[in-house]
């Protein structure tokens, strides 16, 4: 007892107070007991969770690596016709902990033994540093995997793990993409889809067919190789949905072996480049003057002198010094009947049909890796002529591929998609009428049957399109003779189903085609050659017998020269024949060089 | 065993009739448990880093024998000799505190470690049943007399024994005092309204403390983020339990030994869920539980206020040790390195545990004052 307590009265006071402290002490402790004895229960139920029901289902031999290198069953990705472009094989990665390795010089030199490619002394460096891990080589085959640890060395050990592995190799490198060493998709798809992916739920289907994929690359390389280019994009795409069949960018890479990558050749012209692309602009400058009904089939416009407008001049690549008809004007890529067609629609009306056209967008394209054009700030009258034969702004190939879809399919918009459609809704808005979009799709044909196109030409097909020759931009000014040759281009024209453009990087002209390098002579053939071959794939059947009208050229008031523009052998040959051989910088007058000077800073290609 | 008569009046015959022989024999289970399982797991790290095979297991065996011994020295005290040495007991850990803040070996950041001629000692551990004893006597002194400063008397000595954690730092001893004295707070039968004050006021201290040690925000964060996977050796010994499964894998088959640094002492739950399995994990919850409920049942009944009070205090802080321990290895909470009584490897706090429950031994010893209950 406490020695405060000193008298009876204060003894029995304390009675009471002590009753009630225990009282109120044992309620409460009862309370403290019930909580101890939950806590004790659920440690109790979460050894029963942990050890019998194993813990929520999770793997007995679950093992917890650094979030990056925890990716187990990355997705695959595939064609659409299910076949397999990217998948993931399981490896083994070889790493050491230094401080176990007995002896490092022979654990090195036994290893490399096994893998020749690794430096003894390397691996004895490393195997010296201080630390308990590292990497010593990734991703072994089995055979190394199991010779190595047959080696029985201490201190040597695997890592599970998983290598990206592409089985087609570069076909359609730049839309797959790479995934670094940590399996994290870095670029393309495998960057864009990456948290799915990663997910590993499900193969991601693309719209690329790979038949046609490898025809459309072997063509371009063909091409390429032919006409000493630096490089080639390639878009092979379904008009009626947007998706892209095929899509090729050259140089490219072998994705399994992202080390070997040099120079440029990770960047897809294809999405990310965008050019200057020249004459083939033309067929919008058409589409937008017959859809706004400022011109008709037979009207007509005098190409007899180059414009001059402010100190430029626009002149004719192909002079014909006449009146021309809007045929004609596409037929001869008159670059002074294109702007006078694109002043009579008006700058806003340019402007519109344009971005219609989806031309002055970044594409919506399922890739990391897209450019958005290049335009003029402000868009001044000038250049509102001047793109009208292509000039003054620079779109990648999947934009002018989607804009050609649109011209061909009846006048239907679609966004470019790499991912194969579902079916269902396509979002699609109308840019030009039905109407307008046959009289264009026969005037397309007409540069096939008797214009720059002629080389585009496979019987049956009913190729239509149009050719673009444009010079490349070097620096401030630019250069004579390299040049952007393009041909766009879509089949069958009674009914289109694909639109197929081919762009070639610098060619250069050889003696086969008298020294020419233009679209017309560099990829209307490659484009000819791809419809040929992916015609019967698709199910299209060359067909012998239809008929499809071109327009009739109409006749404008020249009539000296009228009736030999007809029948005499078509300037685009004539060109070849009697020209002077090197068609140097025939199109760069004093205007164009000026102009394209000026903007030179915004459109430099990349 | 000598058989005791009842009518044994001498000290040992005694002593034998009036100490709560279920729970003696519930600590010496314990014991044996955790010299077996010392056995099991420490050979492994004991290797691994360098030591000879049987180190651990050897000292731990030694501790063991000491702390029982203690335990049941201590358990032949009075109520007044409980009270006298834990006393001493404070004062003793207290003055080790503060050396060991002046000339403690610094380890991982935290200096709570004094060697003393070729001994480590932890004097934190000691101080917990000290404190538990002498803030029961104050709370209880108080309560059945106002004329006594009690109540201040046992802040003060809160805020000061857990300013001396803190200097350390020790975030987990804090936890366990703060646990002590909240609880007997509660038990002593202040008002609700300061019960509910004084829990703010931890819950406070906790947000504080995640604010103010990194370590400690980091493992919360960690525990919170279910991005984050969880820490290498929860993730281990989460493993390990699976793999245990219900009857283990076998005495020395487990794996989880060879990974985990702290496999003998605040994992070591790991280890017999992976080498014994559920069963054994069962019987050591039951045990702890059991000590804490057979504890609490005496108590109950008795009618010194004091004692009710120092045994809650010093069995909250064996249940809250074991709770810590058993939920961080399974994942239940944020880690905080934590001894499993009896079990882990360590010979503070092995010793101080002897202590401690001698202390509850010897203040649940049937007494004649405990009367009619009986």
């Amino acid at each position: 007892m406490t020695p405060l307590i000193s008298s009876t009265e204060d003894r029995r006071q304390m009675d009471g107070v002590r009753k009630q402290a225990l009282e109120t002490g044992r309620n409460r402790l009862l309370v403290a007991g019930v909580v101890i004895t939950l806590a004790f229960v659920a440690i109790a139920s979460r050894l029963v969770d942990l050890t019998v029901l194993n813990g929520g289902s999770e793997p007995r031999t679950a093992t917890n690596e650094p979030a990056s290198d925890n990716v187990i069953g990355r997705g695959d990705i595939t064609d659409r016709n299910g076949l397999l472009m990217a998948t993931s094989l399981p490896t083994a990665s070889l790493y050491a902990d230094p401080k176990r390795i007995q002896d490092p010089q022979e654990a090195a030199l036994r290893i490399s033994r096994v893998m020749p490619e690794l430096d003894p002394v390397e691996l004895t460096r490393k195997m010296q540093m201080k630390g308990r891990f590292v990497w010593l080589a990734r991703n072994l085959t089995p055979q190394q995997h199991f010779q190595i640890n047959r080696l029985g060395l201490p201190g040597i050990a695997f890592q599970e793990g998983e290598r990206r592995v592409y089985p087609h190799g570069q076909m359609a490198a730049h839309v797959l993409g790479l995934t670094n060493v940590d399996g994290l998709g870095v670029a393309g798809i495998e960057k864009q889809f990456d948290q799915q992916l990663r997910l590993g739920s499900g193969a991601i289907e693309l719209s690329l067919d790979l038949r046609i994929q490898a025809i459309l690359q072997e063509e371009l390389k063909n091409t390429i190789s032919e006409f000493t280019a630096i490089g080639g994009a390639g878009i092979v795409m379904d008009v009626t949905t947007g998706e892209v069949i095929a899509m090729a960018s050259l140089p490219d890479f072998d994705p399994n072996s992202p080390n070997n990558i040099v120079g440029d050749t990770a960047f897809n012209r294809a999405a990310k480049g965008v050019y200057e692309m020249g004459s083939t602009f033309k067929l919008f400058t058409a589409a937008m003057a017959l859809d706004s009904g400022t011109v008709s089939m037979t009207s007509s416009y005098d190409a007899r002198n180059p414009i001059r407008i402010a100190r430029f001049q626009i002149s004719d690549y192909h002079a014909e010094n006449r009146w021309l008809s809007v045929p004609e004007i596409i037929l001869h890529s008159s670059n002074i009947g294109a702007a006078k067609m694109a002043v009579d629609v008006g700058t806003k009306g340019q402007q519109d049909y344009l971005r219609g056209f989806g031309l002055l967008d970044a594409p919506d394209i399922e890739l990391p890796e897209i450019a958005r054009p290049l335009l003029p700030s402000p868009w001044r009258p000038i250049n509102t002529m001047t793109i009208a034969y292509g000039h003054g702004i620079a779109v990648s190939p999947v934009q002018l591929a989607s804009g050609i879809s649109a011209l061909v399919n009846g006048g239907l918009y679609r966004p470019a998609t790499i991912i194969k459609a579902a079916g269902g809704t396509v979002v699609e808005r109308r840019v030009i009428s039905a109407e307008t979009s046959l009289q264009m799709r026969r005037l397309m044909r007409l540069v096939v049957t008797a214009g720059t196109g002629r080389k585009a030409e496979i019987p049956g097909y009913l190729i239509g399109g149009k050719t673009g020759t444009a010079d490349k931009l070097q620096g401030r000014g630019y250069a004579n003779s390299s040049r952007i040759a393009s041909f766009a281009g879509a089949f069958p024209m009674n009914n289109p189903r694909y639109s197929v453009l081919v762009v070639i990087d610098e060619p250069h002209g050889t003696k086969k085609t008298f020294n020419y390098a233009t679209g017309g002579w560099v990829a209307a053939p490659a484009v000819g050659r791809i419809v040929s071959r992916m015609g019967p794939l698709v199910g299209i059947a060359p067909d012998l017998q239809v008929v499809f009208e071109t327009p009739v050229i109409g006749k404008p008031k020249a009539k000296v020269r009228e009736a030999k523009a007809i029948k005499k052998p078509d300037p685009f040959f004539k060109a070849a024949s009697w020209r002077k051989p090197a068609p140097a910088n025939d199109p760069d007058d004093e205007f164009t060089r000026q102009m394209r000077t000026a903007l030179g800073r915004d459109l430099a290609p990349q | 065993m000598v058989t005791l008569a009842r009518t044994d009046n001498s000290l040992v015959g005694h002593w034998w009739w009036t100490v709560d022989r279920w729970n003696l024999g519930a600590f010496v289970v314990l014991a044996l448990l955790g010299a077996l399982l010392t056995l099991a797991a420490s050979p492994a790290v004991a290797e691994r880093i360098g030591l000879d095979t049987f180190y651990f297991a050897r000292r731990q065996a030694i501790y063991l024998v000491l702390g029982l011994s203690a335990m049941v020295a201590i358990s032949f005290l009075s109520i007044r000799g409980v009270r006298r040495f834990s006393v001493f007991l404070l004062v003793a850990s207290v003055i080790l505190m503060i050396l060991t803040l002046i000339f403690g070996d610094e380890t991982k950041g935290a200096t709570r470690w004094l060697n003393v001629g070729g001994l480590s000692i932890q004097a934190s551990e000691f101080v917990k049943p000290a404190f538990a004893v002498l803030a029961a006597w104050m709370f209880s002194a108080s309560r059945l007399d106002d004329r006594v400063p009690g109540y201040s008397i046992a802040v003060g000595l809160y805020v000061f024994v857990v300013g001396l954690l803190l200097l350390q730092p020790d975030v987990g001893m804090s936890i366990v005092v703060s646990a002590i004295w909240g609880i007997q707070i509660f038990v002593a039968g202040l008002p609700l309204i300061i019960v509910i004050g004084v829990a703010l006021f931890f819950l406070g201290g906790s947000v504080g403390a995640y604010f103010m040690f990194d370590h400690v925000r980091g493992r919360v964060d960690r525990f919170l983020d279910p991005e984050v996977a969880e820490g290498f050796q929860v993730a281990r010994a989460l493993e390990a339990f699976r793999n245990g499964g219900w009857a283990g894998r076998g005495p020395g088959e487990g794996r989880v030994k060879e990974v985990l640094p702290d496999a003998h002492a605040d994992f070591i739950l790991a280890v017999a869920g992976e080498e014994f399995g559920l069963i054994v994990c069962i019987i050591i919850v039951s045990l702890f539980a059991f000590v804490v409920l057979r504890g609490f049942a005496r108590i109950f009944k008795d009618d010194d206020f004091f004692v009710l009070l120092a045994v809650t205090g010093l069995l909250v802080q064996f249940a809250i040790q074991a709770i810590i321990n058993m939920a961080s290895t399974l994942n239940l909470m944020p880690p905080k390195g934590m001894t499993l009584p009896f079990i882990s490897y360590g010979g503070s706090s092995t010793l101080a545990l002897g202590l401690g429950m001698g202390m509850v031994l010897a203040l649940t010893k049937i007494r004649p004052s405990t009367g009619a209950t009986r």
